[in-house]
Formats: C-alpha cells, sequence, structure tokens
C-alpha cells in the first residue's frame, strides 16, 4: 500500500507532467534540428513562430467558438490547428523570402543567419503583442480531466490522488501522431530523402539535380507545422502568453543539442532528457521517500535537489556539460 | 533650429517665472507621487484622482491657513523603478517646490523615495498603498506615515485566523518579490509563536505558464492549507489552478493580494471552504466617501483610492493645524490630526474641519479608512476575514 502510494505520487507529480512536457520541447527540438540541418543555421526566431502559430490558432479558436463549434470533451484548438499551421506556413515561407533567401544567395556564414533570425525573432515578437497583446489568453475548453485526482482516490482507496489532464492526453497522442508522420515523409518519400541528401551533402544533391528552392520550402512548411503544434499543445496544458514562448527557447535548443543538432531522433530524446531531468531535479522527494523508507528513516527536510526557481538553469548545467564532454550530443548530430 | 531652441528657453523661462510668481501668491504645492506607468498603472489614475478631490475640496472651502489654495503636482514613481522614482520626487521637491508628497505607492519606490529624496530635505509623505513591514522601521526622522496598514498586521491577522480555525500545519508559497516575501515573513513569525509548523515555504514567480513543479514540492512539504500569498491575476492563480488539478490541495488560505471577482469567477466553484483575508473600510467614513466621489464623478471603488483621499486629507489638516504650510509643521501635526481626542471628521466634512481647526479645537480625522495611525505611524487597518462560499466571498467577520 505505502509502496503503491509512492509510486502514484510519482507519477501524479513527476512523471506525467514531465512526459508532458517533454512531447511538447521535442516537438520544438524537431523544429530546430530540421533547420539546423538543412538550411544551416540555428533559428532563434522558433520560440516565437510558435507563438505566431498559438496566436493564430487562438484566434480561429475564438471563431468557432463564437460560431457554435465545438468537439465536446475534446478542445475545439484542435479543429482550428490546420488554420494556424496554413497562418504560419505563410509567414515562414513570406520572411525565408524577404529575408533568409538574400543571405542565402550571398552563401552568409551561418553566424550571420544566427543574427539575422534574431532580428526576425524580434520582429514577430511585436507582431505577435500587436495583435494579441501581451497578456495571458485561455483558450482551451472541453472536459478538463480524463481522470480527476479526487475519483482516483475513491476509485482505488489510496491516500494519494493521480489526475491526468485531457491536455497532457491529447499532446501525447497528437505528438507520436505528428512525429511518426514525420519520420514516414523524411524516410519513404522522395522530397523526404531529398531533403536527407541535401542535408548530408548539399553539392552531392545540387549535382544529383535536387532542386535547392524546393527543399528549402518543404523545410520551412514542416518546420512551420511542428512549430504550431507544439506551440498549441504547449498553450493548452499551460495557458498562452507570448513571453512564455519566448523563454521556451532555451529548453528547445538545449533539447536540440542534447540530442544532436540535425539528429531527429535525438531531438525526441533531448526534449525527453531536459524535461525530466527538470522536473526531478526540482522536485521535493520528502512524500515518496517517506512512503517508500522505514519510519526511522523517513526524512525531515524537504530532499530538495535545487528550489524550483532555479529549473531554467538546469537546462543550462545539462546544456554545458553537453557541450564540454560531447558536443556532437547523444545521436552523434553535427557538431555545433 | 536656433531660432526653436530659443523660442522653448524663452517659453521655459516664461512659464517658469509664471509658476513662481504663483507660488508667491498663496499658492501650496503637494505633490502626487504614484505609479501612472508600470504594474499597477490601472489603480494608479483613481487614486490620484481621489487625492486631488480631497484637495480639490479644501480649496472650494476657502483653502488652508490664510485663503493659500492647495495646487497637486503628478509625479510618476513607475512602481518598480527606484531610481527613475527617486529623480521623480527629486524633481517635485528641488524644481516644483512642494511641501510634502502624497505617495508613493509600491513598498520597493516608496522607501527609495523616502530615503534618498524626503529624509534629505525634510519632506514629509504619506503613503496609501505601501504595506511592506520593512518601512516600519525605515530610518525616517519622523517624516513618514501611511494610511494602509503594514503586512506586518496582516500577517497576524492571518495567523489568528489559523489558531480559531485549529489549523496547525501549513504550507506557504509566496509571489518572489518585496511584497511577498514580507508578508510571507510576517505571517510565518506570528503562525509560529502561535505554535504551528510551516512545512514547507516556496517562492513562485509570476507571469509563468506553469506551476506544477511548485506545487509538486508544495505538495511534497505537505499541511492541512496552503497558504497563498501572491496575486489573483498573477501566479497566485496558477499555483491554485494547479493544485486543484493534481489534488495537491483543496482548501486555501489567500493574502489581500488574492482578493478578486476574476478569481472566484475562474476557479470559485473548485475552492469552497477556502478562506482569507483582505483590508477592508466599513461604516459611515467608507459610505461618505462613496458619495462624495460619486458627486464628484470619479471612480472610487478600486483599490487604494480610499487610503489616497485620506492621505492629501492629512496633509492639509496637519498644515491648518500646524498654523504654517512647511514641512516641518506638517510632519509634527499629522498624528494630532489623525488621531483621538476631538471631533471626529468624515470625507466630505474637511470644511467644518478647517473651521474647527482655525477656531483653535481638536479633530479626530476618521475619513474614508477609520484613519487611525499606531506606532511609526501607520494605519492600524480593518480586516474581513471571508471565506469562500457557492464561488463567492462570505464574510465571516472583521478584525
Amino acid at each position: 500500500m505505502e509502496f503503491l502510494n509512492a509510486i502514484v505520487a510519482l507519477t501524479n507529480f513527476v512523471l506525467i507532467p514531465a512526459t508532458a512536457y517533454g512531447a511538447q520541447l521535442a516537438l520544438g527540438a524537431l523544429g530546430v534540428t530540421l533547420i539546423y540541418g538543412i538550411l544551416r543555421f540555428s533559428n532563434f526566431a522558433h520560440g516565437d513562430t510558435m507563438a505566431f502559430g498559438t496566436m493564430s490558432v487562438v484566434l480561429a479558436t475564438w471563431g468557432l467558438q463564437a460560431m457554435g463549434v465545438s468537439l465536446g470533451p475534446l478542445p475545439t484548438a484542435l479543429l482550428a490547428l490546420p488554420v494556424g499551421i496554413l497562418a504560419t506556413i505563410g509567414l515562414v515561407l513570406l520572411t525565408d523570402r524577404v529575408v533568409y533567401r538574400f543571405y542565402r544567395a550571398q552563401k552568409a556564414k551561418p553566424v550571420i543567419l544566427v543574427i539575422v533570425s534574431i532580428g526576425v525573432m524580434f520582429v514577430l515578437n511585436g507582431v505577435v503583442r500587436f495583435i494579441i497583446g501581451p497578456d495571458d489568453q485561455n483558450f482551451a475548453d472541453g472536459g478538463r480531466f480524463l481522470l480527476g485526482a479526487r475519483e482516483f482516490r475513491n476509485l482505488t482507496g489510496l491516500d494519494e490522488g493521480l489526475a491526468i489532464r485531457t491536455t497532457q492526453g491529447i499532446t501525447l497522442v497528437v505528438a507520436v501522431i505528428a512525429v511518426v508522420l514525420l519520420f514516414w515523409f523524411l524516410n519513404r518519400t522522395r522530397t523526404g530523402k531529398s531533403m536527407r541528401a541535401y542535408s548530408d551533402n548539399e553539392d552531392l544533391a545540387l549535382l544529383s539535380g535536387i532542386n535547392p528552392e524546393r527543399v528549402v520550402m518543404v523545410t520551412w512548411m514542416i518546420v512551420a507545422a511542428l512549430a504550431v503544434v507544439a506551440g498549441t499543445l504547449y498553450g493548452l496544458d499551460k495557458s498562452f502568453k507570448p513571453f512564455t514562448y519566448f523563454q521556451l527557447l532555451l529548453p528547445i535548443f538545449a533539447s536540440a543539442i542534447v540530442g544532436g543538432l540535425g539528429s531527429p531522433i535525438g531531438a525526441i530524446a533531448g526534449g525527453f532528457v531536459i524535461a525530466y531531468s527538470e522536473v526531478m531535479i526540482t522536485y521535493a522527494w520528502k512524500k515518496v521517500l517517506t512512503y517508500v523508507l522505514p519510519e526511522t528513516l523517513a526524512p525531515d527536510g524537504l530532499v530538495q535537489l535545487l528550489s524550483t526557481d532555479y529549473k531554467f538553469a538546469v537546462s543550462f548545467m545539462i546544456l554545458l556539460i553537453v557541450l564540454l564532454f560531447r558536443p556532437t550530443g547523444l545521436f552523434r548530430g553535427k557538431s555545433v | 533650429m536656433k531660432t526653436l531652441l530659443l523660442s522653448t528657453a524663452a517659453a521655459l523661462a516664461f512659464t517658469g517665472g509664471a509658476m513662481a510668481a504663483s507660488h508667491e501668491g498663496g499658492a501650496v504645492k503637494i505633490g502626487v507621487i504614484l505609479g501612472f506607468t508600470g504594474p499597477i498603472e490601472s489603480l494608479t489614475p483613481n487614486m490620484a484622482a481621489a487625492a486631488e478631490l480631497a484637495m480639490t475640496e479644501i480649496n472650494e472651502a476657502g483653502g488652508v491657513l490664510d485663503g493659500m489654495m492647495l495646487e497637486p503636482v503628478r509625479a510618476d514613481s513607475t512602481c518598480i523603478d527606484s531610481a527613475a522614482a527617486t529623480a521623480a520626487a527629486e524633481r517635485l521637491i528641488t524644481s516644483d517646490g512642494v511641501v510634502a508628497i502624497m505617495g508613493a505607492d509600491c513598498s520597493g519606490v516608496t522607501g527609495a523615495i523616502l530615503a534618498n529624496a524626503a529624509v534629505p530635505n525634510g519632506i514629509p509623505m504619506i503613503s496609501p498603498s505601501a504595506t511592506s513591514p520593512g518601512l516600519s522601521t525605515a530610518e525616517d526622522n519622523g517624516l513618514f506615515f501611511r494610511t494602509s496598514p503594514s503586512d506586518a498586521r496582516q500577517g497576524e491577522v492571518l495567523a489568528a485566523i489559523l489558531a480559531d480555525k485549529g489549523i496547525t500545519e501549513v504550507a506557504v508559497t509566496y509571489t518572489n518579490n518585496d511584497y511577498g516575501k514580507g508578508l510571507s515573513d510576517a505571517f510565518i513569525s506570528s503562525f509560529e509563536a502561535n505554535g504551528g509548523t510551516v512545512t514547507i515555504s516556496a517562492p513562485h514567480e509570476d507571469g509563468k505558464a506553469d506551476y506544477s513543479a511548485e506545487v509538486a514540492s508544495l505538495a511534497s512539504g505537505g499541511g492541512e492549507v496552503l497558504a497563498v500569498l501572491g496575486y489573483a491575476d498573477q501566479g497566485g492563480k496558477g499555483v491554485i489552478q494547479a493544485s486543484l488539478d493534481t489534488g495537491a490541495f483543496d482548501t486555501f488560505m489567500m493574502g489581500d493580494g488574492m482578493f478578486a471577482d476574476s478569481l472566484m469567477a475562474d476557479l470559485g466553484a473548485d475552492m469552497a471552504g477556502s478562506f482569507g483575508a483582505v483590508p477592508w473600510s466599513q461604516g459611515e467614513g467608507a459610505e461618505a466617501f462613496t458619495s462624495v466621489t460619486e458627486a464628484a464623478g470619479i471612480n472610487g471603488d478600486t483599490s487604494f483610492t480610499r487610503e489616497s483621499y485620506d492621505a492629501a486629507a492629512l496633509l492639509a489638516l496637519a498644515m491648518q493645524a500646524g498654523g504654517e504650510a512647511t514641512p516641518a509643521a506638517i510632519a509634527a501635526n499629522i498624528l494630532n490630526v489623525a488621531n483621538a481626542p476631538g471631533e471626529p471628521i468624515l470625507p466630505g466634512e474637511l470644511a467644518k474641519a478647517l473651521q474647527i481647526l482655525k477656531d483653535g479645537g481638536e479633530i479626530d480625522y476618521v475619513g474614508a479608512t477609520n484613519v487611525e495611525l499606531i506606532g511609526p505611524g501607520e494605519a492600524a487597518g480593518t480586516y474581513r476575514e471571508y471565506t469562500v462560499e457557492d464561488a463567492d466571498y462570505s464574510t465571516v467577520q472583521f478584525r
């Protein structure tokens, strides 16, 4: 019984939140890693691309809600996703045409493209705040819980509750679907293969007749779709506020680099590594240990390695350790 | 360009001369320094309007002393930028020549203005809204007063509520700034003095999307209730939401920053049995204030408007009681006019108060908030203890 309580407490406060967060980070990191692998620069505007996409979804959701459309227990935002994805594809293709293509034609160094993307980031930052404002927006609707804490307690008779929010369930399902589609596309379709070829060796790919502009365009479209999905899931699960998307940039880059820049599998693994470390290192283990250990050994203190204030510092630390000891990341991506 | 510069300079010299002239002609300037930009910019316009309403009332009654008119001069405290606030106060004192300051608003900038501008220049100030306990012990040379109670008092009130309910173990979370830290320190020391145990005291940052990590730690600490000393539209709400979601806590005790109708609308239904305290004004004074503001067409329902009116009225009455419009006379007489003995004065009765003082009588300024200045010159304050029932606040008693 004690042991079951410990497991439930751990699942409720660590495993479930960390898994949902990890899935959101993984989707974000996939976008960063694809840009790095194919366009060969670190796209700092990615966080704000997510914010722009989520904003489009929020606006479309409000429109649908006003028309009385709903998905029952599921959030209406899922219906609005395609609208957000189309709007964001339009936006990234526009920035590519207006900004990035110029530098690509000049064969600019990656570091210049990074600075350019920071400029794009500031512009998007402003655009999003201009349209929807800097405040919190809540756009989740439908059923809130798959399993409520109180229900679970009554059902099992355990002291600890276990809650699974609908948005956490949706996050995992949608993330799995998105990842499966992406890998199928990259490994099985002609366009996907040409993208990988272009990433592996640009000159050889050009010689074999791959159209670079087409590869670039498809990459941006996929990245936009991933960014919107990641941003919307994060916004549904937490809440939408432009500034938090800007803050997400750090854990997302940490995930991509830890996994190995340019490696899609690495991005997913990195997302979960970062999410689990952030949550587990800042978790106070007192409760779980009290259940598991014999009474005489039960801790008085909180058994917390770092205060929750230092959550973002964990991403930094992991980033530093990986860059020092294994610069290519866990899955042998490109060296930074 | 040169002509433009010249003409601007000429215009400046002219207005400067005009202002000096009006000063000599019998006007007294009072600084109104509030955060017109920054985090509480939605509250400050009404606060300033309430303070200026008190001054208008005095002027319509013929002004203070021998017909000297009060003239408010606004300045921006920004609420968060101490350097900017100090510069603004310095400008009020040295360039505009104010004799007293109504302000500032937020605790951090109020302390900065007090230490860097008011004390060196000997200018008295009354803050309507700075509640940090730290200001009670700040070195003020008898120049600092406030019409809002210190959070040290709120900490005692919250601890007393818990003692009445027989709750001995709580987890505490506070917003990570001067207000949250001060209030949680005050609460924890009173609560522990009553024999209570704080299982964990963890700060939270405002404006984040996700508070599940904070709530996980709080849940691990455990406790009968979770004391939330934050803001209702910021992290405080996020913490409550995440606690309800994960089943970590069902009952919450809330500080004054958590008192908001929006919180009840969003989460009230799940918070039945939660409780808290909020500074409250009731009785004749509050009603009189409502009718005065309605007559003047000012919105007096938002936070700290009553305290602002009282602060400005106290400055003017102290001036009258001291017999001269100097900083020293004002500082020396604020406690005399604010406290008993004397004729009780409600909002709208400032003319009567001036007359009594002119005739050599004594007044006890009650104002909109039942002003009673204790200790180093701060309001004792009345708190409303409430519980949450049917997604609404229901009054238990006043403390």
